[in-house]
């Protein structure tokens, strides 16, 4: 195998099980277990991307979630290209795929890093200087050619064909990190019974331990310990396991997002297998176990590929088997980079030397270094890597100043200290607080239900992480309502440490390296390529506060969020303030914490998912019969019934003559349908409309309007009176359930005193209207205990009795001015009913028509629709439809809104009809108009077409309009200008069929 | 009370019922997901004074307790508010008739048509429907013949807990192919 850097008997991957991989599209050999990262280190490759802003070449920062470099390109397939992954995160397949991103031609000759070059051009506060003339040019010019330049990755072009499952998730303790802080917490909280979720964003638990060689638990290695705490964990039916899982982001009542990477780490995920399952959890009490992220030193070129965390190279190490190169040097202000020089040194990688900025520290690992033969430079700053594609040395000099001395090397290794990893606890609305003593925010005051243990919460060394987590997770556990772990009787299985590292301390801000010049790249910021010196000049420049300095430089705000970033950039911010940094302040931390995919979110809700779509009991028929449908809310509506060889006008056209000369059948059944029942059902009808209804007669119907209380119409429909005690009201298909949750409103606030209850009863009846002079022909001969005769059954009147042998609330109403029927049948015999009065239909040459015939139909009529002749500002009056309000009722909802001023004057817009003078042209819907055509523009505007068809049955085009003052202007020519020229149009009177009203009995 | 609709599986009827969604069922590991037969169902709202004479009524003891329902000789009366019961009955007999004939304050109506009801069953039902339901469904917290009227993704259903492995999941009838779907699509990712 041809894995150079490899070393035997290093690390923990079995050296059997190898997988092939592309990078760049040349051919590597990796181990089953690296991650993309650790498999490219063993074959000695380090550059593997071009950074944001000035391309240089960079190579691998960390070995974890932190990475702000190392971002690539995953290519399954033509649709599943994936951008921006952390090659340190993604686990290796066989046969996995991966590109470089933001270069060209070739990752190691970059057109684009004549932008390094170019940098004093492209200072902080660059853009916010440069694109703001002439303004019309952001648009055009500068906005695509920025994103064009700045893209990282390519987004795949074709749908996402992988799946996203989503899972609600209750348990009493939930812990977020699973290295040895999460485990102990997990292991004293599950002790007791109570349901724990542990999650962790590695494959394999652990933590730290995965690169921590001196720690020692319960007898046996850290990472060995954690395995069989996690398979422990795993054994319990109260505790569920989830790794490759990161908490996102943590909300309101302990509510956390997680997401599980289920299959990216597989080479051929099965169909079966979501990519992506998003956990959405409610914990009792949250334990957050989420460890510290290594800092890197601040000094000139300490981007260059090779020059990493020291914790990252101990990882590649004592993980992976994989050394970082074969002659290391380290640059620390912490001790544990000497661990990792040591464990370096021990599996034969020369160490060239370790500089530390530190003038005299002392401690065990000092001396194990010393005794390892590694030279050790105290006081000591490196000023400067040298290399391009690869480190090749460091330059190193006093911190003070003097003499310089350049140390050939192919790997640095860093450590500037600790971060505790707050994110999760600032985005539960925690206040973190600075320790002075050891410079680092810790957490301060909590907002919620959790408890922050081990390195987080800023706590050192393994014995005491594992005392306090395990404390904490009993604690949480019994706080969540579990018993008592015993552990005051000394019968859990608390871990023990026999051995474990510490460390703590370090150094904030930029080394001495970090140069004050202007040609000096001492990089803070590595994803968003943001120097030492950017962050002076914002400061230079005005800029005072953290949150300012953030956005004008951009440090911290790539998808990094700043891990490694955010502590240096506050307190470079702070000395060139010369204010404390706690002063200058920490800024707020938000979800997610890690990126995540549109997928995860998505979940189940897309294609037939994306919303529920709503059809009818008739639907099929409908299809079956070529029907065209259109969308109304979530409902599918037959539009019109096209014949062969008729387009929509022609359908249109025959299905409104049809109706008019015989009859149709119209589904009807979208229409929002309450019960209302009680004994003060008709009291409370009177509050809710305008119209009377105590009078109203059990079996007689009315036409209802309904206001808001500012006095315009909110809803309209016909309400039915099938008892004293008992309402069928019809709502318009989209205000159905508002104006349930309106009348529901008032009952429980304003009118808690009437007895009487509301019950949607929309989805119970299908509803078939039949409209037309043969429409009682068609029901009769199928109806049971129903007089049909005039006399006994009026327009305006319901009974209820059989058809087809079902129950049936048979009104007789009419939305076309024609004879009419609606026929409501208990919804699973809608399909069948409409069937048979089809065929009786069919004797008669009825037609079935749709939406848009039943729109032309009642606008012949000048029947309004509510929200297309009203838009939320026309009162009754407005509509023309005073007489629907009850002149005796001294209250109702609106009455007073109706009486107000600007709602009685003149002059206001009142619904009226429009004839165009040539009776071809068909004004368009929302067209404006205007009383002179030849006043300058802009025109004075007085009202507008709310409704516009053309009516075979009238042989012409007709429209009704809002106009202001429109009822003192019948007879008035109008004029419509449109693009193509003016319109003329004459006012008349809504009705444009049957005037006397004559037909409903025809 | 006014007479509302009568019972509706009528054996007078011409025409046939044709039940949404009816016979569809999906099998995957650990769960089944089928849709249930036609029931009677009513919604029945009344005050505390009138419970005593409607659970006489009904031969079912409507329960007080939120998040509950009680069964009695195929009839279940599920707690959906203070005020506010649906009674379904699936061994053929007519629960509107029966508050018919209470003469105590009430509304009942009939939905029968409205609801349709859908079984998830097996090992891996909780895990199905915790797909798009946000509510704690352990035993502990939802427990069998518990109940409660909440949200599956984008629809509003009313879920009862038949067995400990066993929900019944009424929605409205328009909603039936949504929820099934969704069902049907969780109960593939709920074993893994």
């Amino acid at each position: 195998m041809n894995a150079a850097f490899r070393i035997p008997g290093a690390g923990r991957l079995s050296q059997a099980k190898t997988a092939s991989f592309s990078f760049d599209d040349k051919s590597y050999t990796g181990i089953e277990g690296d991650t993309l990262a650790s498999a490219l280190l063993a074959n000695g490759v380090h550059l593997v991307g071009r950074s944001f802003k000035y391309h240089r070449p960079r190579g691998f920062l960390s070995a974890g979630a932190e990475e702000p470099n190392a971002l690539v390109q995953i290519v399954r397939d033509d649709a599943r290209k994936t951008p921006n992954v952390r090659a340190t995160v993604q686990e290796l397949y066989d046969g996995l795929t991966a590109n470089s991103q933001n270069r060209w031609p070739s990752l190691a000759f970059d057109v684009g890093a004549v932008n390094d070059i170019a940098s004093p051009l492209f200072s902080a506060g660059f853009y916010y200087k440069t694109f703001m003339w002439p303004k019309s040019a952001w648009k055009s010019l500068y906005e695509p050619k920025i994103r064009a330049a700045a893209g990282l990755g390519v987004s795949p072009d074709r749908p996402d064909p992988d799946h996203y499952a989503a899972r609600y998730a209750h348990c009493e303790v939930l812990v977020l990190g699973g290295g040895a802080a999460g485990i102990a917490a997990a292991l004293a909280a599950a002790e007791t019974g109570v349901r724990v979720i542990i999650a962790d964003e590695q494959a394999e638990f652990g933590g730290s331990l995965r690169f921590e060689s001196g720690a020692r638990i319960d007898g046996e290695n850290g990472f060995a310990w954690a395995q069989g705490a996690i398979a422990k964990l795993k054994a319990m039916d109260n505790v569920r396991v989830l790794p490759r899982t990161t908490a996102f982001g943590y909300y309101a009542q302990n509510f956390v997002g997680l997401v599980e990477r289920v299959s990216d780490h597989l080479k051929t995920p099965g169909r079966e297998l979501a990519r992506e399952r998003l956990w959405q959890v409610r914990a009792g009490r949250v334990v957050l176990a989420t460890g510290a992220i290594e800092r890197h030193m601040v000094f000139a070129d300490n981007d260059r590929p090779g020059i990493m965390l020291a914790s990252a190279a101990r990882t590649y190490l004592n993980h992976y088997g994989v050394a970082v190169g074969r002659n290391v040097g380290v640059y620390t202000a912490n001790d544990s980079a000497y661990a990792a020089a040591i464990d370096l040194k021990k599996a034969g990688v020369n160490i060239a030397a370790i500089v530390d900025l530190r003038d005299n520290p002392s401690g065990s690992v000092i001396d194990e270094a010393r005794g390892l033969g590694i030279e050790i430079n105290f006081g000591r700053a490196v000023v400067r890597a040298g290399g391009k594609l690869r480190v090749s040395s460091m330059t190193v000099q006093p911190k003070n100043g003097g003499g310089e001395r350049t140390v050939p090397v192919d790997a640095i290794l860093m450590s500037a200290g600790w971060t505790p990893s707050v994110h999760l606890f600032s985005q539960s609305r925690g206040k973190v607080a600075f320790n002075e003593e050891t410079r680092r925010f810790v957490p301060g005051t909590y907002a919620q239900d959790c408890v922050s243990v081990g390195a987080c919460n800023g706590t050192d060394g393994l014995d005491a992480t594992v005392e306090e987590a395990y404390a904490a997770g009993a604690k949480a556990a019994k706080d969540a309502g579990g018993k008592d772990s015993g552990i005051k009787a000394g019968k859990g299985t608390k871990p023990t440490v026999d051995a474990g590292e510490s460390w703590s301390r370090g150094m904030l801000g930029a080394a001495p390296g970090a140069g004050a010049g202007t040609t000096v790249k001492a990089f803070v910021d590595f994803q968003n390529d943001v120097t030492a010196k950017d962050i002076r000049q914002a400061v230079h420049e005005g800029m005072h506060s953290i949150e300012h300095v953030k956005r004008f430089t951009t440090n911290g705000m790539a998808t990094d969020q700043g891990k490694t970033s955010n502590m240096h950039g506050l307190a470079i911010a702070a000395e060139t303030l010369d204010k404390p940094i706690p002063q200058v302040g920490l800024t707020t931390f938000r979800a997610p914490y890690t990126p995540v995919t549109f997928g995860s979110i998505v979940g189940h809700a897309r294609g037939p998912l994306f919303d529920p779509t709503r059809r009818t009991a008739t639907h099929g028929w409908a299809a079956a019969q070529g029907a065209v449908f259109e969308d109304v809310g979530q409902w599918k509506r037959a539009w019109y019934f096209p014949k062969a060889g008729e387009d929509m006008h022609a359908a249109v056209n025959r299905e409104c003559v049809t109706v008019r000369k015989t009859a149709g059948l119209f589904d009807a059944s979208t229409l929002g349908k309450i019960e209302v029942v009680g004994p003060d059902a008709a009291k409370f009808m009177e509050l809710l409309y305008t119209n009377p209804w105590e009078k109203l007669e059990p079996g007689r119907c009315r036409y209802g309007i309904m206001l808001r209380e500012d006095g315009f119409i909110y809803d309209d429909g016909v309400v039915g009176r099938l008892a004293p005690d008992r309402f069928h009201v019809t709502t318009t298909t989209g205000g159905a359930p508002r104006v349930m949750h309106h009348m529901e409103d008032y009952l429980q606030t304003e009118f808690p005193h009437l007895n009487v209850w509301l019950t949607s009863i929309t989805e119970q009846w299908a509803v078939i209207a039949v409209q037309g002079p043969k429409s009682r022909e068609i029901i009769a001969p199928l109806v049971e205990g129903i007089d049909m005769s005039d006399e006994a059954l009026p327009h305006m009147s319901v009974r209820e009795g059989k058809i087809c042998g079902v129950p049936t609330r048979l009104f007789r109403m009419s939305f076309t001015g024609e004879r009419g029927f609606e026929v409501n049948v208990p919804a699973d015999y809608g399909e069948a009913v409409w069937e048979a009065l089809w065929a009786e239909g069919q004797k008669h040459g009825a037609t079935a028509y749709g939406t848009e015939s039943m729109h032309v139909l009642r606008a012949e009529k000048g029947y309004i629709i509510v929200g297309q002749d009203t838009d939320g500002t026309v009162t009754p009056n407005d509509a023309g439809l005073d007489w629907a309000v009850g002149k005796k009722k001294t209250d109702f909802v609106g009455i007073r809104g109706m009486a107000r001023a600007d709602l009685v004057a003149k002059g206001r817009k009142q619904l009226v009809g429009l004839k165009t003078k040539d009776a071809k042209v068909v004004l368009e819907e929302g067209a404006q108009i205007v009383e002179d055509p030849k006043q300058a523009i802009p025109m004075k505007m007085i009202g507008h077409v709310t409704s516009s068809y053309w009516s075979e049955n009238c042989g012409r085009s007709i429209a009704l309009a809002l106009v202001a003052g429109g009822r003192d202007k019948m007879g008035k020519t109008l004029y419509v200008p449109m693009p193509n020229g003016t319109i003329e149009v004459e006012v008349t009177g809504m009705v444009f069929v049957d005037e006397k009203g004559e037909r409903l009995n025809g | 009370m006014a007479k509302a609709a009568a019972k509706t599986n009528a054996a007078s009827a011409s025409v046939e019922r044709r039940p949404a969604l009816a016979g569809r069922a999906l099998s995957a590991p650990g769960v089944k997901v089928e849709i249930l037969p036609p029931a009677e169902r009513i919604s029945l709202r009344a005050p505390e004074a009138s419970l005593a004479a409607l659970s006489k009524g009904l031969g079912v003891t409507l329960p007080t307790k939120p998040k509950s329902s009680a069964t009695k000789g195929g009839r279940t009366a599920l707690w959906l508010g203070p005020d506010e019961w649906l009674i379904i009955d699936e061994s053929g007999n007519d629960p509107l008739a029966d508050c018919a004939k209470v003469s105590a304050l009430h509304s009942a109506v009939g939905i029968s048509h409205r609801n349709v009801a859908i079984s998830v069953n097996g090992p891996a039902a909780a895990v199905t429907v915790n797909s798009g339901c946000p509510q704690d469904l352990s035993l502990e917290a939802f427990p069998v013949e518990a109940a409660s009227r909440t949200i599956l993704g984008k629809s509003e259903i009313v879920l009862l807990r038949t067995a400990a492995d066993a929900f019944r999941v009424e929605c409205w009838r328009s909603f039936s192919d949504y929820v099934f779907t969704f069902l049907s699509e969780a109960a593939s990712d709920a074993a893994n």
